[in-house]
């Protein structure tokens, strides 16, 4: 049971990932109606981002230490970050410890302007050309994207840690009432599925209350009457197209202290964020949320050992399995609308 | 005297000769047959080509740059240029920075980027268009395997660069391949001892294990060497190379008994897994009234930098550590520190040592022609390039030389010294006979040297 549990929380937290890149698609591909492959980029963006902010607070003026030696055995140039100098060690420490949150504030202006410029710059060309090219359009910006960050952080993986008291883990078993060390969990994958539903929350929130995102509704329901009533929905799509890159940008900064970050981790997810969005159901906001939660528990159930032993090789087919079976007998997907990619 | 009489059937010999000499190359007729053709790739004018093969793209891209680095340092040493690096330290004296055999060394390069295809395609266009008469380079056994398979086939040396699986030098050992690099055994049984002073013969241990060659000859190794000595293995579960996200195989770990964790990944595999082990706190745990441990058999410096503060305290091995005390060490550290300002890493002293090793075997031969380098490179002791006295053996092209069990440090100073040496393993431990069943049993041979051509 408590093996069962652990790997529950392990799919909710996969499945936040899985929720807001396919969450950001759907959104894009329900106003604007283009397959974005470039969106595991926007993802890989966020988390360079936190990399960003944190090499920058941890800009440092170099001394020369007589006593200790570099490995030439010369005397060792120590950093001093900037930070220490201007705000004294322990609060410029702190400073540079609580850079992912932070960077959280430094990422949505950076994702909106670079999802304006996405589709301004080049994905409107693509509006009403087949969706293959708009496949082979964005996967190539993708890869564009990938190399130009390889080319200025390199190919490595570089550690964005969690601030110090919300790293380590908490016997959350307890709680519920289960037995000492029966389930702990890491803090920060707590905080990462926490904010996940908020922000998922806030952007449903958004899309249902205010006047802006009911007109953006309106219009992926019917593009054309809306236009017919003097409203400039295009200029609404592409603010739209700035707040799934957000999305997804906050995503990739929340999602370093778990893995760290580099230049390929856009591509990991885009597949699979992909399948998350046919299994939901192709436009259905709702859907790719349900199936992103979905398909990363049945992930990660399906890595346990017994469900290895029992069909070899399980956890590399699970979610290409589920997303077989759903489109066998709900063509649709789980939530999808008639009418959306069916012409 | 004899009169001579055509007939249908002189008419035909006749026939096929003169055929046959029309079509034959021109080069066959030519004077320089013997010289050019005796072997593939035989250098012709002042100067000869080498093929570097490193990951320029991809995951091991930085451990790629790396390597070329080291591999330029190498042929600026052996043209004479710079401080002349090992040739300074080096216990053979037949390189005299005059190029190799008075030819001006040059090279060429290509991107394996990782993928075994990719590596064979950009060796084989460094061979056939380039000239290119010895490959060396790669940062993965994958690579290690086609590339070395494709060089025996082609006629020319493969020097391989960073490749750890028991199978490059086991059963895929190729005459025409050869491999500085230590090995998935090597490393089990230099940990072993040092696992058993620090951690006790009575552990459980968990292993994950990436799903691949790679993996599978490292997990072998580990586990046959540490139940050796008493400990029980609880469970080996194999990961998906893709595997981002470790979790789903770490909580399994929480309950399972086992109060060590085996992690048989490299690269970004192990980066992510350790991560997420430190995350759920695993070295904080007390299991069976023990400390907790977590074990990584390969490290590298790119790894560690990748792991950051989570490799403290990690025990692991390394074929070669800037931090050796050896005379070699400390000159190739001064030579490529003083040039690319950061002391090198395990692959590029491979490389770059791989290097010296082809072009002294040149020298030593007397010719370019690989079974004239085979030959000198069999049974070669050597020292001065760092690793302290090393042996080519000639059965499986292995070299055999002291391995370094290192571990995470808790207080760095620099960005350079993440890793301690914690003890060197005498090559006498880590040595095994050629046709141990972890290396292809009787049945793995070298075959015959190929010159091409």
């Amino acid at each position: 049971m408590d093996a069962i549990l652990l790997q529950i929380l392990n799919g909710l937290d996969k499945g936040s990932a899985y929720a807001l890149i396919a969450l950001g698609l759907t959104l894009i591909f329900g106003t604007l109606g283009v397959v974005n492959f470039a969106h595991g980029a926007l993802f890989m963006i966020g988390a360079f981002c936190a990399v960003t902010l944190q090499k920058v607070l941890t800009l440092s003026t170099i001394s020369i230490d007589p006593e200790k030696k570099d490995f030439l055995g010369q005397p060792l140039k120590v950093e001093t970050p900037y930070v220490h100098n201007w705000f004294g060690e322990a609060t410029g420490s702190s400073i540079i410890e609580w850079s992912v949150p932070l960077a959280i504030l430094f990422a949505i202006p950076v994702m909106m302007a670079v999802g304006y410029a996405m589709e301004r710059g080049l994905i409107r060309h693509f509006y009403n050309r087949p969706h293959a090219d708009q496949i082979l359009v964005t996967f190539g910006l993708a890869i564009v994207l990938q190399e130009i960050v390889k080319y200025f952080f390199g190919a490595n993986p570089i550690q964005t840690p969690a601030p110090d008291t919300v790293s380590g883990s908490i016997d959350i078993g307890l709680m519920f009432g289960f037995a000492e060390n029966a389930i702990i969990y890491p803090i920060w994958r707590l905080v990462y599925f926490a904010f996940a539903f908020a922000i998922i929350g806030a952007v449903f929130a958004f899309l249902r209350f205010t006047t802006f995102g009911m007109v953006i509704r309106a219009g992926m329901s019917d593009r054309e009457t809306v236009g017919l009533l003097g409203i400039n929905i295009d200029k609404r799509f592409t603010f739209m197209f700035g707040i799934a890159a957000a999305v997804a940008g906050l995503a990739g900064v929340m999602y370093g202290p778990i893995n760290p970050p580099n230049y390929h981790m856009g591509m990991d997810f885009l597949v699979l964020s992909f399948v998350v969005v046919v299994v939901g159901g192709m436009g259905s906001l709702p859907g790719a949320v349900l199936a992103g939660f979905l398909l990363g528990i049945l992930e990660s159930i399906a890595s346990t050992a017994w469900a290895t032993t029992m069909i070899p090789g399980i956890n590399q087919i699970i979610i290409y399995l589920v997303a077989i079976i759903v489109l066998l007998t709900r063509p649709r997907g789980l939530m999808g609308r008639k009418g959306v990619m069916e012409e | 005297m004899s009169s001579f009489t055509p007939n249908r059937r002189s008419l035909l010999k006749g026939g096929v000769a003169l055929g046959a000499g029309v079509a034959a190359p021109t080069i066959f007729t030519g004077q320089s047959w013997a010289a050019s053709h005796a072997y593939t790739n035989a250098p012709q004018g002042g100067s000869v080509t080498l093929g570097f093969n490193v990951p320029q793209t991809g995951p091991y891209a930085d451990e790629g740059a790396d390597e070329l680095l080291a591999q330029q340092l190498a042929v600026e040493h052996l043209n004479g240029m710079g401080d002349g690096g090992c040739l300074n330290t080096f216990s053979s004296k037949a390189l005299k920075g005059n190029g190799i055999l008075g030819k001006k060394v040059e090279f060429v390069t290509g991107d394996t980027q990782t993928k075994s295809d990719a590596a064979r395609a950009s060796a084989k266009s460094m061979i056939e268009k380039d000239g290119a008469i010895m490959i060396n380079g790669g940062s993965s056994s994958g690579v290690a395997v086609a590339v070395q398979g494709l060089c025996q086939e082609a006629g020319v040396i493969f020097m391989a660069g960073l490749t750890h699986a028991n199978d490059t030098t086991g059963k895929d050992r190729k005459a025409n391949g050869f491999r500085h690099f230590f090995n998935a055994y090597m490393s089990a049984a230099a940990l072993a001892p040092v696992l058993e002073a620090e951690l006790g013969a009575d552990r459980r241990a968990y292993h994950l294990t990436a799903d691949y060659n790679w993996g599978w000859t490292q997990e072998e190794s580990i586990v046959a060497s540490t139940q050796a000595m008493g400990w029980e293995t609880v469970n080996t579960v194999k990961t998906p190379l893709a595997s981002t996200d470790f979790s789903s195989y770490i909580t399994p770990v929480l309950n399972s008994g086992a109060d060590v964790l085996v992690l048989n990944h490299y690269g970004g595999n192990m980066v992510n897994s350790l991560s997420n082990a430190i995350q759920f706190d695993l070295l904080n745990k007390q299991v069976n009234g023990k400390d907790f441990k977590i074990v990584v058999p390969l490290y590298s410096e790119l790894m560690a930098a990748g792991a950051g503060e989570n490799i403290k305290g990690v025990l692991g091995s390394m074929n070669y550590n800037w931090q050796l005390d050896n005379e070699g060490s400390k000159q190739f550290v001064k030579s490529f520190g003083e040039k690319y300002g950061k002391p090198p890493s395990n692959s590029a002293q491979t490389c770059y040592a791989q290097v010296l090793l082809y072009a002294d075997a040149c020298e030593r031969a007397g010719t370019f022609n690989p079974c004239g380098v085979v030959a000198a490179l069999e049974g070669f002791e050597f020292d001065g390039l760092g690793n302290g006295k090393t042996l080519y053996r000639a059965d499986d092209h292995q070299c055999f030389k002291d391995v370094l069990v290192v571990r995470g440090a808790q207080n760095p100073t620099t960005a350079y010294d993440t890793l301690e040496i914690v003890n060197v393993t005498p090559a006498e431990q880590v040595t095994y006979a050629p046709n141990n069943p972890l290396f292809g049993g009787d049945e793995a041979s070298l075959g015959t040297c190929n010159p091409g051509a």
